[in-house]
């Protein structure tokens, strides 16, 4: 594996983890392995490689491909299909790579749905995009009624409709693409390593409460959640990977070293801050750089719990295999009311020591930007930590602007310099 | 004397300010942005010091003179800065002939030249003689830009060429003059406007003093959109919404809310009693209804940009006008006009529009709290300042509304106290 300056251990191994993936995806038509296409929210993944099968996760090709830099021929040919301008970036981005001949990120080819799994219905444009490659694919689709979670909580009677739902229709559905029979106890080994890989992904990510901080809890969790937010989930190599990470930053930790970073190792942290809303992916790295340079450390973001939430004690649990798979479903962050995602960003000021907090909207994506300036307002009030907004896209380039995006940074760390001199004059 | 230096290099003009070390103003100096950052920079630099030392001359001479003297003196003045450039500009012009006039319209060409400069030559000595000349713009472009073209379109059936050919050689060459860097500075030319003025014996022993007057320049700040083209160390550059913020907080000290509305961006600062930012919204990268979106309407209606508040304050019926895109500006504005309707009401619809815009950027930042503090180019038109009036009365009640007269040069002065502040601790 080539060593790249500041890139970490981890992040070399996952890259490794996920060319392999996208190449045994190329082969499942010769290897027969079943493919199920899932979201990245409260998705499945142990169920559904039980069953020997391979998931996919389209924002997860679109937000690679943009990482890459190649997502504005998908989106452009998207358009010229007929999506207009406002359609979400995610959506178009994936739609543009099926007509394009489906050729993923690292240039493998992605193979067609035998499934389509619909595990999180809070974010209605996930329905109407299965639609669209369900009309492609003509596949059966499975498409699990996730309760929103309006009241904070998920209820019993919650719990158990989605547990209805995933042993009557989701499991006889991977029976049939699979045909193999349901094997309980092969989910609970997988439920097993997953929630070993949580235990270790939780460490890591409140590593950050320490000062310096050896993680970006925003940048560098993005890699950080790739795998358990992915295919890997429940998977030997996933395990092995969140036990190799949590060594590496445990290491840093006690080093007092802070994370790599696009600017290098961010060592001396003049900013402490909380993030919401998903990064921008066609310049990442450009975008991490703007807070790098300004010496600022994300200490904890909402994004990175976007696929499921486990620092506030969930875990699957192989005593309850289908009950934990129905909490895992439903807490996703976006699947959360606002008053449970303030309350979830106020314990995140508090508890990692925030100086500030800010909100990065994107254009894309309403399940997330809905309400985010009430937020923005309200978790001010009960920190006192100033707060910002910042605007972009998920993988529309034509949405990040560089100069607006830093001039707004800049004065924001500016501000919380002057604060910080008034406070101490 | 010790002093403090702000830079505010905006996308339109570049303006300056010098204060001594109790804060007080001493001089202030604008010139359009052009292409060279630097050099508007240097330019604007420059402007405040020589007004620096004329309001150090004013005091001096109003014991010494009277205003008169004074004001005869300034104009000595300018025309002295101004021959220089019109010199430059003159040769530039004669070798562009050579270079690219057809060899048949040569002649011609440089005798309409030569006839243009010597009545522009002979126009600014008549004005020295005048009693009260007319006032000018302040920049070199704009006030030898009018003589040009109006002396170019006389002279050029006579000579034989066409005023497109004389116009096309003013606009080549006025943008190298405006990117040389001559001397334009207080004592390269004062002892020659001193000659032309015929001052007495007190008036000169006065302009002496200020001429060797001691500014020394103890600390700068820069900001605005070119900030990180100002060749100043990081730590002497603050951003323009700092800046607006300090600014509007030492001309009106009471200021909790400030709204800026520039050439291309808008923004919306809250500030605590001392004037540091708690909070701000701008507009995203796009500029619509930002001043720049005035300045087109002004053009597609072959008007100035000043004329066009006082027309829309005639307006009884004004327009609805949702759009402020400015790509669009002039497609809504033909638009208006093929459905008859009148240019007052128009122009008052697209007044309100741009404060409308600006007014959801306040309510984004945290709302308008008492004293409110409106500053930029779009502060000086009385059409915009009314419907500001209006709108912040229906949503917040009543507030105060402060607008400067010096209000262009708000961050200027903001970052001049950063670089005073800044010395201070």
């Amino acid at each position: 594996m080539a060593e790249e300056p500041d890139k970490d251990r981890s992040m070399l191994l996952q890259k490794e983890m996920i060319g392999a993936h996208y190449r045994r995806l190329e082969a499942a038509p010769e290897t027969g392995e079943p493919v199920v296409y899932t979201f990245v929210p409260g998705n499945l993944t142990e169920l559904i490689r039980s069953f020997g099968a391979l998931p996919v996760l389209p924002e997860i090709n679109a937000l690679q491909s943009a990482m890459r830099g190649r997502s504005m021929p998908f989106i452009a040919a998207a358009e010229k299909a007929g999506h207009s301008e406002d359609v979400c970036s995610y959506v178009k981005c994936d739609v543009g790579m099926m007509k394009a001949g489906n050729v993923g990120p690292t240039g493998t080819r992605l193979p067609k749905p035998d499934l389509l799994l619909l595990s999180y219905t809070g974010c209605y444009t996930f329905m109407k995009w299965f639609e669209l490659l369900r009309e492609e694919y003509q596949c059966p689709t499975v498409f699990l009624q996730v309760p929103y979670q309006g009241d904070g909580a998920e209820t019993p009677a919650q719990r158990a409709f989605m547990v209805r739902q995933i042993r009557e229709s989701l499991i006889p559905a991977l029976e049939k693409v699979s045909g193999r029979k349901y094997d309980e106890d092969l989910l609970r080994e997988n439920l097993a390593r997953s929630a070993a890989s949580e235990d270790d992904l939780v460490a890591v990510l409140q590593s950050a409460k320490k000062t310096p901080s050896p993680i970006d809890a925003y940048f560098g969790a993005v890699y950080y959640v790739g795998p358990i937010f992915s295919a890997f989930r429940g998977t030997e190599e996933g395990r092995a990977y969140y036990a190799e990470l949590r060594r590496e930053v445990e290491e840093r930790a006690a080093r007092g070293e802070g994370p790599s970073t696009p600017s290098g190792r961010l060592d001396r942290q003049k900013h402490r801050l909380v993030v919401e809303g998903p990064p921008n992916w066609t310049h990442f790295r450009e975008f991490w750089r703007m807070f790098a340079d300004e010496g600022a450390v994300v200490v904890a973001s909402t994004y990175s719990k976007v696929g499921g939430t486990y620092d506030f004690g969930f875990r699957h649990d192989p005593g309850d295999p289908l009950g934990s798979l129905a909490d895992y479903c439903s807490g996703c962050y976006t699947n959360r009311s606002l008053p449970s995602r303030v309350a979830m960003l106020e314990s995140y000021v508090k508890e990692y020591g925030a100086d500030g907090f800010l909100v990065h909207s994107v254009k894309s994506c309403n399940s997330f930007s809905a309400g985010q300036l009430t937020i923005l307002r309200e978790v001010e009030r009960r920190t006192g930590a100033p707060g910002a907004f910042i605007e972009s896209d998920l993988v529309d380039a034509r949405y990040f602007s560089a100069a607006n995006l830093k001039n707004r940074l800049e004065s924001y760390f500016q501000m919380l310099d002057a604060r910080r001199a008034g406070a101490t004059a | 004397m010790k002093c403090f230096v702000g830079i505010d290099l905006g996308s339109t003009t570049t303006k300056a300010v010098v204060l001594d070390a109790e804060g007080r103003v001493l001089g202030r100096g604008i010139t359009n942005s052009r292409s060279n950052y630097d050099l508007a920079a240097e330019v604007a630099r420059t402007e405040a010091f020589v007004s620096a030392r004329f309001n150090h001359l004013e005091r001096e001479v109003e014991r010494a003179g009277g205003q008169e003297a004074l004001s005869r003196l300034l104009l000595a003045f300018r025309m002295e800065q101004m021959k220089v450039q019109l010199q430059s500009l003159r040769a530039r012009i004669e070798d562009e002939i050579g270079r690219t006039v057809a060899p048949a319209l040569r002649a011609g060409a440089a005798e309409a030249v030569a006839g243009i400069f010597r009545r522009i030559d002979a126009e600014e000595e008549a004005r020295l003689g005048e009693s009260s000349p007319s006032v000018r713009s302040d920049f070199f472009r704009d006030a030898a830009g009018s003589a040009y073209a109006r002396l170019a379109e006389e002279a050029a059936p006579a000579a034989g060429v066409t005023f497109d050919v004389l116009l096309g050689l003013y606009d080549k060459c006025i943008v190298a003059v405006e990117n040389e860097p001559l001397a334009l500075g207080f004592q390269e030319h004062i002892g020659k406007a001193l000659e032309r003025a015929g001052a007495s014996a007190a008036v000169r022993d006065a302009v002496h003093a200020s001429a060797t007057a001691d500014f020394d320049v103890a600390a700068t700040v820069g900001t605005g959109y070119g900030r990180a083209r100002l060749p100043f160390p990081k730590e002497q550059i603050r951003s323009e919404i700092l800046c607006h913020g300090l600014g509007a907080h030492v001309l009106f000290p009471a200021t909790r809310t400030v709204l800026d509305i520039g050439g291309q961006d808008t923004k919306a600062i809250q500030v605590d009693a001392r004037g540091i930012v708690t909070g701000f919204q701008m507009n995203d990268r796009c500029a619509a209804g930002c001043g720049r979106y005035l300045g087109y309407i002004a053009d597609e209606m072959n008007m100035g940009l000043h004329e066009l508040g006082p027309l829309a304050l005639q307006s009884r019926r004004p327009v609805k006008i949702s759009s402020t895109c400015t790509v669009f500006a002039g497609a809504e504005l033909r638009e208006r006009l093929s459905l008859g309707e009148r240019r007052e009401d128009i122009l008052a619809g697209l007044h309100r529009a741009v404060i409308l815009r600006a007014m959801s950027l306040l309510a984004r930042s945290g709302g308008i709290e008492d004293e409110f503090t409106f500053t930029g180019g779009v502060a000086r038109n009385a059409a915009g300042v009314r419907a500001l009036e209006g709108l912040v009365e229906e949503n917040y009640g009543k507030r105060r509304i402060n607008i400067s007269a010096d209000s262009i040069y708000t961050g200027a002065l903001g970052a001049a106290h950063f670089a005073l502040r800044g010395a201070a601790a």
